[in-house]
């Protein structure tokens, strides 16, 4: 007796999106590049954080947004923690390219490049306090814009495909510190991360 | 006598034409059917179903290596949808979009049929403010993408229960849209066959249209981008059509191959090319004969058995030597009382292979029994006739003479053979623990790197081998559908307490009607659940009116007919389903294999605990250990065949007793026999082989052979007009070396079982031939001396 049916699983993955190739488009970033690269050295000399977070989900399927908070904990350059507390606790882990979710005590753990539709968006976040370039710019097309005191970037992803589902991430801040993390599906739908002050151990 | 041969040879030609119609009308076949039982076990039957018949038996994974991601997904496809309009397949399964969206589509349309959490509570005011809340978290975490489509339409998030329960561990990973491997390196093509386990000629149409449609996908490319890319399969089916060609091959290479080697010994010794050709006759009147007759007593042929015709040219042509070279004298009465003797001592001991349940090991005996007896009848009634045109062969009184001395030089130290006997018998006591081979996997033909590559992609594939199976029997579908449904809720603790991985069930896929039916009266009506929303939504970010298409989705569901098998015809899940109720004679049987945490075995206190959570339930559902239960049946086969060759030598003993009328010739003939099986088995044991039943019809084959040998000293020694000792050594030596040669060949093979023959009858004959010569009885004057 074998097993005969590995098939049910994939669903959990592709329930919805297709999942696309990802072309290396490494592409040139426009702007300031000096400056550019200026931050991104200053972003990978941190090798810590912990901060507090809200963040706000537009929806268009529902009539008011979602509120959530919590605590963004982060450690150079591949341990990326997100806990929310409110409205309900929920605990997400990237580790080494392992995102592992934990909610109602329930755990579960995917390996990112098994989900090439969402890797981009986590990636995102984690490259840019890793100051990753090369991780950025195999996702994205980035564009620099302002300078270090005050600065954004913003992310186009580089697949059509992944377009589709996500229009472009922005995200601002100042010196090595993020500011705000905004998604912008292309559906319309949107949501905005912001990050508090550093909280002391 | 010219009128006898004459007549002897016509029926010779009348029974040969009748042999080739035969075996020119026989089936064979070389798959695992020569190891299974013809008696067996609820048990064994249902194991025995899988292997032959169970859909495991219909699967190949073809992997497509080399090359980009893009390309092998390509070809992936390309092979995919022309394969899907090929009748030799069930069903391919690529994990390419239109499957998945055909499964996804099914899951969500039947989510209120199927998924566990469907009860009256979850659809109360507080269940639904639950759910809904719960999956509002869901839409705002990394998955929210894949969830916000269902949103409006299933804000309870049914579908993504199912897909929870589902068992996820094992699945094959995607990349550029397609399955593949977990390190992204080939694409991975699951291909049911629609030919049964049994039929090698439907799974050999299968892997070449496999193979064809690879090279058809591969011809729509760029040469550049073609170059790089390999197909490789595996699969019960691929090892089957391996096999059997494998096996062909073998046997056609090796018979070739000590063929050759004995035509060049025979010319050296005979010198004359007509006596080398009817040497040949008996031999080839024999494989013939014995084919012939395995097919008349078998259904099938299997291919070990032709394999086993190879080793057959090793005694067959002995009868032809003897008669040839010990031609002096009146050939009727000094050698076929021997050769008489001899061919009836080898068919006591292979008649006790016929009981055997092992189908191959009686064919065996059979093929030997058939085989033995034309071969000597021919030597004795249709090659005397036709010798005496012949010119007579070489004199060969010299070498036995020479050969002589040598022998009687050791008479003296005749103690050693005691010494030898017992330092044999030490030996193989202190390697008693590991003598036998308690694994059916030691008589595999697959090769172990094959084997390797089978396990490497099943993994790959998300299909690994199953060892434990929880089995419940059932008087039909439903029941056994029942069956799984209890079973599961009973196995369900054991994964969330860590003990086991996971699980599979039918019941998962479709659910007992009893089941489908509790969810749907679950289900309030329209008004019912529009007013319940409008309370349940209080304090979440959305209104009752937004999940308007959720009321409409559930009211359809509330009359929606229920699941039943012929629903699950076009998705891959179906699948899952039929491997996993399975219809035997006696009824059905619900099937849920349990994998353990990670990979490996399950380790015993989880075998224990799942023993304790599946025993007591009233459908008499047991764990089945699906390898020990194999190893259980070779090992029952590898007792039937130690006692059935145990049978065989006392019968070969009371024969000799009765033939040769005195105990001490009984000795005589039958110590050297029993010395070299001795010896044999020692050396093969201190070199670390493990004795297979392979091993113990070689041993067979030595004490058949080797009675010969043993007659024959005897008949000199005690009979003054016996013919001339030199001429008898000379013409055992000759046979001897020919028996060497056949089975030394065999012993180079790459299929297991033949090697293993091989490896105990070239040397066992050998010391045969040593032993009865160094313990005959000196024929008093003349033996020696030269004449």
């Amino acid at each position: 007796m074998r097993r005969v049916l590995p098939a049910c699983a994939v669903l959990a993955c592709t329930l919805s999106l297709v999942s696309q190739p990802l072309p290396c488009t490494a592409a040139e970033p426009a702007g300031d590049a000096a400056a550019f690269g200026e931050l991104l050295k200053l972003l990978a000399a941190r090798q810590h954080g912990h901060v507090t977070f809200t963040e706000v989900q537009q929806l268009s399927i529902l009539d008011q947004p979602l509120h959530s908070s919590g605590e963004l904990l982060y450690d150079a350059p591949n341990r990326l923690e997100k806990r929310t507390l409110e409205p309900r606790s929920e605990d997400l882990l990237l580790e080494n390219g392992v995102l592992t979710v934990e909610r109602n005590h329930h755990r579960r753990s995917v390996a990112l490049r098994d989900f090439p539709q969402a890797a981009p968006f986590v990636e995102s976040v984690r490259a840019t306090l890793a100051g990753d370039r090369a991780a950025l710019e195999h996702y994205f097309t980035v564009h620099f814009s302002g300078n270090l005191d005050r600065w954004s970037l913003e992310l186009t992803p580089a697949d059509t495909a992944l377009r589709r589902t996500v229009q472009r991430v922005l995200i601002a801040g100042e010196h090595d510190r993020i500011r705000t993390v905004e998604v912008h599906q292309s559906d319309g739908d949107s949501s905005t991360l912001t990050i508090g002050p550093e909280l002391t151990p | 006598m010219r009128r006898g041969g004459v007549a002897a040879t016509l029926i010779w030609a009348l029974c040969a034409i009748l042999a080739v119609i035969i075996v020119l009308h026989a089936h064979y076949t070389a798959d695992l059917s020569a190891f299974l039982p013809r008696r067996a076990s609820a048990t064994q039957r249902l194991l025995v179903e899988q292997l032959r018949e169970g859909p495991a038996a219909h699967l190949i994974i073809a992997a497509i290596s080399g090359g980009d991601a893009d390309t092998r997904a390509e070809v992936s496809s390309r092979m995919a949808a022309r394969l899907r309009t090929d009748p030799s397949f069930a069903a391919i399964d690529n994990g390419d979009e239109a499957q998945l969206q055909r499964d996804r589509e099914f899951l969500f349309q039947h989510r209120y049929l199927l998924s566990q959490r469907v009860t009256p509570e979850r659809f109360t005011t507080s269940g639904l403010h639950e759910a809904i809340g719960e999956a509002l978290d869901v839409l705002s975490s990394p998955a929210g993408p894949l969830v916000k489509p269902l949103f409006l339409r299933d804000p309870t998030l049914e579908t993504l229960a199912i897909i929870e329960s589902l068992d996820a561990s094992h699945a094959p990973h995607i990349a550029s849209g397609v399955w593949s491997s977990p390190d992204g390196s080939r694409a991975l093509i699951l291909a049911h066959t629609r030919a049964s386990g049994a039929d090698i000629d439907g799974q050999q149409a299968a892997c070449a249209a496999l193979k064809g449609s690879f090279a058809a996908a591969l011809a729509t490319l760029p040469s550049p981008r073609r170059a790089a890319l390999t197909l490789s399969m595996s699969g019960p089916p691929v090892f089957a059509v391996a096999a059997r060609a494998t096996i062909k091959g073998e046997v056609w290479r090796l018979s070739s191959l000590s063929a050759a080697c004995i035509v060049v010994l025979l010319l050296a010794v005979y010198r004359s090319l007509p006596v080398l050709a009817l040497t040949l006759v008996p031999v080839a009147s024999g494989a013939l004969a014995g084919v012939a007759a395995v097919a008349l007593g078998f259904p099938a042929v299997h291919g070990l058995t032709l394999g086993f015709g190879v080793t057959l040219i090793g005694e067959s042509v002995d009868y032809a030597i003897y008669l040839f070279i010990q031609r002096a004298g009146d050939p009727r009465h000094v050698l076929w009382p021997t050769i008489r003797l001899g061919v009836l001592t080898s068919i006591c001991g292979f008649a006790a292979l016929l009981p055997s349940a092992f189908t191959g090991l009686a064919q065996l005996g059979l093929y030997s029994i058939a085989g033995l007896t034309a071969a000597a009848l021919v030597t004795r009634f249709v090659l005397p006739a036709w010798l005496q045109r012949m010119p007579p062969v070489r004199d060969l009184t010299g070498v036995g003479t020479f050969v002589g001395r040598l022998v009687a030089r050791l008479y003296p130290a005749r103690a050693t053979l005691l010494v030898l006997a017992l330092l044999a018998g030490t030996l193989l006591y202190l390697h008693r623990g590991a003598l036998w081979s308690r694994e059916l996997a030691a008589l595999s033909p697959i090769r172990a790197s094959d084997m390797q590559l089978d396990e490497q992609l099943r993994a790959e594939a998300g299909a690994p081998d199953v060892r434990y199976v929880v089995v419940a029997p059932a008087a039909d579908r439903e029941s056994a559908l029942a069956a799984a449904d209890a079973l599961s809720a009973r196995l369900s603790p054991l994964i969330d307490a860590g003990v086991i991985g996971g699980f599979e069930s039918a019941a998962r896929f479709l659910p007992p009607l009893a089941t489908q039916e509790a969810r749907r009266v679950s289900l309030p009506p329209a008004p019912v659940l529009r007013s319940r929303l409008e309370e349940a939504l209080r304090g979440l970010p959305l209104t009752a009116t937004r999940l308007e298409p959720f009321v409409q989705d559930i009211e359809r569901a509330r009359t929606a007919p229920l699941l039943g098998p012929a629903d699950l015809a076009t998705i891959s899940l179906g699948r899952a389903v039929g491997a996993l109720l399975v219809r035997s004679p006696s009824g059905w049987s619900a099937l849920l294999p349990v994998s353990a945490r990670g990979s490996g075995d399950l380790p015993s206190t989880a075998v224990e605990a799942i023993r304790s959570a599946v025993a007591g339930t009233p459908m008499r559902a047991e764990l089945l250990d699906l390898k020990g239960e194999a190893d259980r049946l070779y090992s029952g086969y590898l007792r039937d065949a130690v006692r059935l060759a145990l049978g065989g030598l006392v019968a070969i003993v009371l024969l000799l007793s009765f033939a040769l009328r005195s105990p001490a010739r009984v000795i005589r003939v039958a110590a050297p026999l029993m010395l070299s099986v001795l010896t044999v088995a020692a050396v093969l044991v201190s070199l670390g082989h493990s004795l297979t039943i392979l091993h113990i019809v070689g041993m067979l084959l030595i004490v058949a052979v080797g009675s010969n040998y043993a007659l024959f000293f005897d008949r000199t020694a005690t009979h003054s007009q016996a013919g001339s000792m030199p001429l008898v050594l000379a013409s055992l030596l000759t046979a001897n070396l020919a028996t060497v040669i056949a089975f030394g060949v065999l012993a180079c093979s790459s299929v297991p079982v033949l090697a293993d023959l091989g490896t105990t009858v070239a040397p066992g004959t050998l010391l045969a031939l040593l032993f009865a010569a160094w313990l005959a009885q000196p024929p008093a004057a003349t033996g020696a001396a030269p004449t």
